[in-house]
């Protein structure tokens, strides 16, 4: 599913913010992304989901090299992944139901489907009286769950999400990981970028560790995370 | 279905209400006007042209000297020999003397339509009208002419013509370039405006892209807008030229002028202004998505 290989990345010319970075994630794992702030977790995120390429080493999406892939090739991929933002970047003229649409309309979903499929996923993420409001509208933890609607509407076969909890208390927070473990089940890999230790140790799946740009794997007892 | 989409502001880019574009309309308007009247005035002098080529052609005018006073019957005698050498000399079709009634229409701009222009000692003129693709050796007519009336001089109109040709040339050339002029303003404006727009909207953007919209997604809400943009200030600056035209026309219809053209346009002339409109929205359109493709394409 997710492959790197001795990857280092840098924003434009300034240094390395990940060195040698080779990890592999299978199709179907849940896997945390930990670290302290400033280790490159968000960095490794972006080269994940596409948002920036590497400055060496192979990446392998889905079984397409990243590196060398034509630029026109990259939005399809994107298509394959949920992405859940830390800030959440939700539009703000949008309704709910228009941000989390967002990625059905991309894709040309017919709009007689997208609606029914939109407000079924809302209401499965409790947000069913919510439809049509707007962001500026919605509390936090409100928005992080259209924001996680939006990101598997499409149904995703990777899901990323960059500190989901970060911004919610602990109880809204163990909600949000037994929604992701539940996408997980349903078939979704998952790699959650989080610092909280405490999420990590509670959930007990494989760990990527990383420090100063370089990671280090913890497969937790699970075989699908591999260094 | 995607034009609802973004008139809708749902396929993710608020471009309807942002306040980049506001002026657009307007600034696309006043190009459209002035481009509008420059092109009437070109058509106006290419029709002038085409009009003046078309009187002067095929047509010659052989000019006497005022008739002297004490031998009307020389002078008389003079002009038919003349008249039958002509009418005889191959490729002309009608050679007749101008009498006075055709005189004083000819003179009526300067001298009013009462002028007594049998007391004036103007020259004689005889108009000949040549056969339909007919060119004369003018060397040979002008010594048939000088045989008879040695005095008598040969106008062919060559150039007259070629000046008030070069005229209304320049004319022409003068308002197509007003018209590139008008045109190159408006797609620079649309394309800072586009700019500026994509910096505006460059977190939602960055969004789009990231969640899998291709390149040609993006574009086309910023083209769809542009395209209406253009529609609009394209219909709202050519009807006010089409009143100015039609006014102008209605001011200056009952005056003559003499050689000076009428203002009005041919029903190809009004076509020609008609698509204006579409024009600047086509262009605008494909403006914006140069622009916006251009800049997308430097995103990974």
């Amino acid at each position: 599913m997710v492959r790197f290989e001795n990857v280092g990345m840098r924003y434009g010319t300034g240094p390395e913010v990940l060195r040698d970075v080779s990890f592999t994630v299978a199709p179907g794992a849940f896997a945390f992304l930990t670290g302290p702030s400033g280790a490159g977790k968000s960095s490794l995120l972006r080269l994940m989901y596409l948002a920036q390429r590497p400055s060496r080493g192979l990446i392998s999406l889905f079984g397409t090299d990243i590196a060398t892939a034509p630029r026109h090739s990259l939005p399809a991929l994107r298509r394959r992944i949920g992405v859940v933002f830390q800030d959440f970047r939700l539009l703000d003229h949008l309704s709910a139901l228009d941000n989390v649409a967002l990625p059905l309309r991309i894709a040309g979903a017919r709009e007689s489907e997208v609606r029914s499929h939109v407000v079924d996923l809302l209401r499965w993420v409790g947000l069913g009286d919510q439809i049509d409001a707007r962001p500026a509208t919605l509390s936090g933890g409100q928005k992080q769950r259209v924001a996680i609607a939006r990101a598997v509407i499409a149904k995703p076969a990777l899901l990323l999400a960059d500190e989901p909890t970060g911004n919610v208390d602990d109880a809204i927070a163990l909600r949000l990981l037994y929604l992701f473990e539940t996408l997980n089940k349903m078939g979704t890999t998952v790699v959650i970028a989080t610092h909280s230790d405490g999420l990590v140790r509670r959930f007990r799946h494989s760990v990527i560790r990383i420090r100063d740009g370089e990671t280090v794997f913890e497969p937790a007892g699970h075989a699908d995370v591999a260094g | 279905m995607f034009g609802r989409e973004i008139l809708g502001n749902k396929a993710g880019l608020p471009l309807r209400d942002d306040s980049a574009g506001r002026f657009l309309p307007w600034f696309v308007a006043l190009m459209v006007y002035l481009a509008a009247l420059a092109l009437a005035g070109a058509l106006i002098a290419a029709e002038a042209g085409r009009d003046w080529r078309q009187a002067l052609t095929g047509a010659l005018t052989v000019e006497l000297p005022p008739a002297p006073a004490g031998a009307p019957k020389a002078a008389t005698t003079e002009v038919e020999r003349l008249l039958e050498s002509l009418r005889a000399a191959p490729g002309v079709a009608a050679a007749e003397l101008v009498g006075p009634d055709r005189m004083r229409a000819l003179l009526a701009p300067w001298l009013g339509a009462d002028a007594a222009v049998e007391d004036l000692p103007l020259p004689r003129l005889i108009e000949v009208a040549l056969a339909a693709g007919a060119a004369p050796d003018l060397d040979l007519l002008r010594r048939q002419i000088a045989d008879i009336a040695p005095e008598a001089r040969l106008d062919d109109h060559g150039a007259w013509l070629g000046a008030l040709l070069r005229t209304a040339r320049g004319i022409e050339i003068l308002a197509l370039i007003l018209v590139a002029v008008a045109g190159a303003a408006a797609i620079w404006t649309v394309v800072f405006t586009t700019r500026t727009r994509l910096e505006t909207h460059r977190a939602s953007i960055e969004l789009l892209h990231l969640i899998g919209a291709q390149d040609s997604y993006i574009a086309r809400q910023f083209q769809f807008q542009a395209l209406l943009v253009g529609l609009a200030g394209g219909i709202g600056g050519l009807l006010p030229a089409a009143l100015t035209v039609l006014l102008l026309g209605a001011v200056t219809g009952g005056a003559d002028f003499g050689l000076l053209p009428e203002v009005a346009l041919t029903w190809q002339g009004w076509a020609a202004l008609a698509c204006l409109a579409p024009a600047a929205a086509l262009v605008a359109m494909a403006t914006a998505r140069l622009v916006v493709l251009r800049t997308l394409g430097k995103l990974p």
